[in-house]
């Protein structure tokens, strides 16, 4: 075994590099739908059509900015405004004409109305973005590549993988859990999260803690799309493969936990990079296994707290 | 014969509104009425109606809708030249996109309900095993325009079932050959293919060609990420680290422009010679990406610079049109749908002309096009007596110039189908063990892009 | 008198299947997909009613999906293959029930979609054996020994997916009429009050998920012979939203809801596929919408307030 790593250590430490900037996108995906899960109680499966969107604006502003000549540094803070874009139109309208009438009905119902939305906007992306790939890749090529030694090798790989995409992360978590923990409307939404009947006896308004949480989700998911168009190809069903990823996180982290999806995404980006080092059929199931496992072991999450009965 | 005001959106908006109508109304009709039987006697229709099956939802739309592109032009085109035997044709789309029980499904609305006369299916390798059967049981004759599986025809016989193209087994072994002369030195290869049907069965044959054309070749990693994957970060610096001197993909699609492009920026064509027998599909997305000197090829010897097409005039005005109404270079896919539409013409003909000009049966339909010879854009197809057709295939290695915006192909080979294709009665995999080395010597010369 | 009367509805509906397939040939087999996919519903439905919701049911049909296939190349004998594979699915519900019933909610459904997904991976990874999503063409089955034409197989396929579905409607029913039926919906409401009274929520929970894949296996079985050809793609998780979204189009309040919802999902899905072949899924889309904003209920529980509207006047 001992031999086995030493032999390896350059490869581990390679595969731990791309690891981590896949769970990078990983967490960014998952996060938003976690944060959305933890108040609304309810699962987004348009959350991966949020994604998709997210990337397509970002891909069109990124595009725009190359064809009419703008400077190309442009093209990152493009990034967060389609995000901020996404979030902000397509969020509010969500929450307040749909998931608001379905509060409370049964959680199903909710589910379903989500699984509504995300068929209805799988056919309008395509309506509005065609059916061929879109990609604005004026991010990557803007920040050019980085050689990583390997041996007596270099293995180049690109800033924004290497940087931008953890940093973002990074950013994110301790962005949101500074604004969870020290602020005022981030501690609305933890209480909300924790007892919603307890936050509104408060005073706390509930409905527009729901409806910035949501907004915010939006915009998380749309992020992650953002950040992914510069390398991967925008088509029809993106959404749909991004979603059932999300969910695996959402259910491993345990609901409506930050510091969970952080942690679960890292072990599924890990996870995946060794996997196509060195057993490579298992790439595909990686998220699967490593959320079957966690949940033997802790059937509430890795960081979920079990709920106490309310008789 | 170029199409109406090809530059004319509202015309063509009307025409759709007038399709959609009519098909509103064959709709409601339709859920009272049922379809046409199976013709005894043959009388000429009003009009000739093909049911086409092409994806228009999910990822491998990137393929069904420039063909459904193709076929709007090229059914635009006959009936403004008369028709076919004086008859109008009519195209039924119908969307692969929800998977093979939907599809069989829509298969049988399309024959008992709208009463095509015949149809093209499909893409999706599963839509053509389904419904190759069908077709017997339905008497419908089928033209199998685009799926690549070479499995359809070398594990049954069918009487109603044709494919217009070529398959898997001489698209990848055209690739195969042009690698082991391009570059007859190399000593190791990896493989990153879709996981799915047509990542693996393309490596399955690639794999078996090589061990009998050039033994010992190292397998460095065979790797099959998730189709659909948008980061093949990891892969790329396996890659990169393993340093093969080969690095075959047979991806497409969104999947190939996102590969090309992560491969690029972290310099891995520098490393180890591309071999991308779709690439020809994504050429004009990733652009400059692709670096020259690396080898595509286009499932096919579809290519809009064909180096000797039979017909240099058809070809160009294809292309221009179809750039006209489109905006875009037709690719591979809108290549096999005119061949269907040239088959169903030239099928149709053969048989009216059995009957000195009576209007064929299905059954007699279904007969002509067995051993039907058609042209197609760049050269001809024969359907052969097992239904598979006969089709050249070409390979180049990529090459940069200021003419295009993307890479076009140099040093272009087009394999004669019958060197490449598997001959009838024989099982691929069996038949590629037995290819002799000394094939590479046979192939034709290559021919340089001409500016 | 109220029990003849259901059991003349059901007959009337049961015959009026038969009329639009005799009248409407392509609809014959629209119709018996859709009565397949009933009989998972059904299963779906059961779990609704202690409040779970699984996400990946569309396992056991795909699961015995795949049973048939790989046994037609072996025995082609319908009425064997079929209970074979609907008990293959039923134990392997059991073997994965034992360790989903521990969960609730959001893990329960998740688990199950994990399973699933997993499946469709393995499905993919034995390319050898399985032909990934090219999938696995079966040949024509036999009935009683006999070898059916095409026509007649058609028929005998509706009338099985018909026999089956009202068998399944009334063990249902009776099923949830029962002490340990009238358990499962104490699930949903307060399961500690079932602990209290001495019964285990989790092997009520389980009785409950394995007749539903019992069910499920049913309606993977009819499938599969009927299409002739499955593919992977029959245990991906769309397949098996789509199992949620027709239980909840057809209505929970009825064992009735499941079969109204799949034939109108169907031929929804058959006529929109048709006019918008563009833009099919928004149309589904949107009727769910419609369905849930408006008619929680569920077709099923539209028609019944419009029966007891008229009952009123």
């Amino acid at each position: 075994m001992l031999a086995w790593f030493s032999e390896n250590t350059l490869l581990l430490g390679l595969a731990a590099l791309d690891g981590l900037s896949y769970a990078a996108t990983v967490f960014m995906v998952a996060v938003g739908l976690n944060l959305v899960f933890g108040v609304l109680r309810i699962l987004n499966v348009a959350h991966g059509s949020l994604f998709a969107i997210g990337g397509y604006v970002a891909a069109t502003l990124g595009l725009f900015i190359a064809s009419h000549g703008l400077p190309a540094w442009l093209s990152l803070p493009a990034l967060l405004l389609a995000a901020v874009l996404t979030g902000a139109l397509l969020g509010p309208v969500i929450e307040r004409l749909l998931l608001r009438r379905v509060e409370n009905q049964e959680p199903v119902l909710q589910l379903l109305v989500t699984f509504a939305l995300f068929m209805i906007l799988e056919d309008l992306q395509k309506l509005v973005w065609g059916v061929q790939p879109v990609v604005s890749d004026a991010p990557v090529r803007l920040l050019g590549t980085v050689d990583v030694p390997f041996g007596t090798d270099v293995i180049p790989f690109t800033a924004y993988q290497l940087f931008v995409l953890p940093g973002v992360a990074v950013v994110t978590l301790l962005g949101l859990v500074w604004f969870l923990r020290r602020t005022l409307a981030g501690r609305m939404i933890v209480a909300v999260t924790e007892d919603r009947e307890a936050a509104r006896a408060m005073g706390i308004d509930a409905a527009r803690v729901t409806l910035l949480t949501f907004s915010a989700g939006a915009a998380l998911a749309a992020l992650g799309g953002a950040l992914a168009s510069p390398t991967a190809s925008l088509v029809p069903g993106v959404g749909a493969q991004t979603i059932v990823l999300s969910f695996a996180v959402v259910a491993t982290a345990g609901l409506g936990r930050v510091e969970g999806a952080a942690v679960t995404a890292l072990l599924i980006g890990l996870g995946r990079a060794f996997a196509v080092y060195f057993e490579p059929e298992l790439e595909v199931v990686i998220p699967y296994i490593i959320m079957v496992a966690v949940l033997l072991v802790r059937p509430q999450g890795l960081f979920g707290v079990l709920e106490t009965r309310r008789i | 014969m170029t199409s109406e005001n090809p530059g004319n959106p509202a015309g063509r908006a009307a025409g759709l509104i007038t399709r959609r109508a009519t098909l509103g109304a064959a709709m409601a009709g339709s859920l009272l009425l049922p379809g046409r039987q199976t013709q005894a006697q043959a009388a000429k229709p009003a009009e000739i109606k093909v049911g086409i099956a092409t994806y228009l939802s999910g990822p491998a739309s990137v393929f069904g809708v420039p063909g459904r592109q193709a076929a709007e032009m090229l059914f635009d085109e006959i009936n403004e030249a008369g028709g076919i035997g004086g008859v109008r044709v009519r195209p039924i789309f119908v969307d692969e996109g929800p998977g093979v029980d939907h599809f069989v499904g829509e298969y049988r609305r399309l024959v008992q309900s709208e009463g095509v006369h015949l149809l093209f299916a499909a893409i999706s390798s599963a839509d053509c095993l389904a419904c190759t059967p069908l077709a017997d049981e339905l008497k419908r004759p089928t033209l199998l325009w685009d799926c690549g599986t070479q499995r359809i025809f070398e594990d049954n016989r069918f009487e109603y079932s044709f494919r217009t193209q070529a398959n898997a087994t001489p698209e990848i072994l055209s690739a195969l050959l042009y690698l082991l002369r391009a570059k007859p030195d190399f000593r190791s290869i990896a493989v990153v293919n879709q996981d799915y049907a047509w990542g693996r069965d393309s490596w399955e044959i690639f794999r078996t060609g090589m061990q009998a054309l050039k033994p010992g070749v190292r397998i460095a990693a065979e790797l099959f990420p998730r189709f659909g994957a948008t980061d093949y970060s990891t892969e790329i610096t396996r890659l990169l680290a393993l340093r093969p001197d080969v690095v075959l993909s047979t991806t497409w699609g969104g999947d190939l422009d996102a590969f090309i492009r992560q491969s690029s920026d972290r310099r891995l064509f520098e490393r180890s010679t591309f071999v991308l027998p779709l690439a020809e599909s994504s050429l004009e997305r990733v652009g400059k990406a692709l670096p020259a000197g690396h080898i595509i090829g286009a499932r096919g010897d579809h290519w809009f610079l064909h180096p000797n097409p039979r017909d240099q005039a058809l070809l160009a005005r294809f292309t221009d049109n179809f750039r006209k109404r489109f905006n875009a270079y037709p690719i591979y896919p809108c290549h096999h749908m005119a061949q269907a539409v040239f088959a169903m013409k030239a099928g149709y003909e053969k048989a009216m002309a059995a009957k000195n000009g009576g209007w064929p049966t299905d059954a007699e339909l279904a007969g002509a096009f067995r051993g039907l010879e058609f042209p197609s854009l760049t050269s001809s197809v024969r359907i052969r007596e097992d239904g598979q057709g006969l089709e050249n295939q070409i390979i180049g290695t990529s090459h940069h110039t200021d003419k295009y915006p993307f890479p076009v192909m140099t040093d272009m080979v087009v394999f004669p189908a019958e060197m490449v294709t598997t001959p009838v009665g024989q099982k691929s995999t069996d038949w590629l063990k037995t290819l002799k080395p000394d094939i590479v010597q046979g192939l034709p010369q290559p021919v340089a892009y001409r500016p | 008198m109220r029990r003849a009367g259901e059991v003349l509805l059901v007959l009337l509906a049961a015959a009026l299947v038969l009329v639009v397939a005799w009248t409407v040939p392509w609809l014959r087999f629209v119709l018996t997909i859709a009565l397949a996919k009933g009989l998972a519903v059904l299963g779906i439905l059961l779990l609704l009613r202690a409040g779970q919701v699984s996400f990946g049911h569309a396992l056991y049909l795909a699961f015995a999906a795949y049973a048939i296939a790989f046994g037609a190349a072996r025995v082609p004998e319908t009425l064997l293959l079929l209970p074979l594979a609907a008990i293959g699915a039923a134990l392997l519900g059991l073997l994965v029930g034992l360790f989903v019933v521990r969960y609730r909610e959001i893990f329960f459904g998740m688990l199950n979609l994990a399973l699933s997904m997993v499946f469709y991976s393995l499905l993919e990874k034995f390319y050898s054996i399985t032909h990934g999503t090219d999938g696995i063409r079966l040949p024509p089955t036999t009935f009683a020994g006999q070898v059916l034409d095409p026509e007649t197989q058609g028929w005998a396929m509706l009338c099985l997916a018909l026999l089956l579905s009202i068998l399944f409607a009334v063990l249902v029913r009776i099923y949830l009429a029962s002490p340990i039926g009238q358990a499962l919906a104490g699930i949903k409401t307060r399961e500690a009050r079932l602990e209290f009274m001495g019964i285990s929520g989790r092997r009520v929970l389980l009785s409950a998920y394995v007749l539903s894949t019992l069910m499920a296996g049913c309606g993977g079985a009819v499938l599969a012979m009927t299409t002739r050809h499955v593919t992977p793609a029959l245990s991906y998780w769309t397949a098996s939203g789509e199992l949620v979204f027709i239980a909840i189009l057809g209505g929970s309040g009825s064992v009735a809801g499941p079969f109204l919802g799949a034939v109108a999902y169907e031929l929804t899905r058959v006529y929109a596929a048709a006019l918008v072949a563009d833009a099919w899924q928004m149309v589904l889309g949107a009727v769910l919408l419609l369905v849930i904003l408006f008619a929680p209920g569920g077709l099923w529980g539209m028609g019944r307030a419009l029966v007891g509207r008229r009952r009123q006047a």
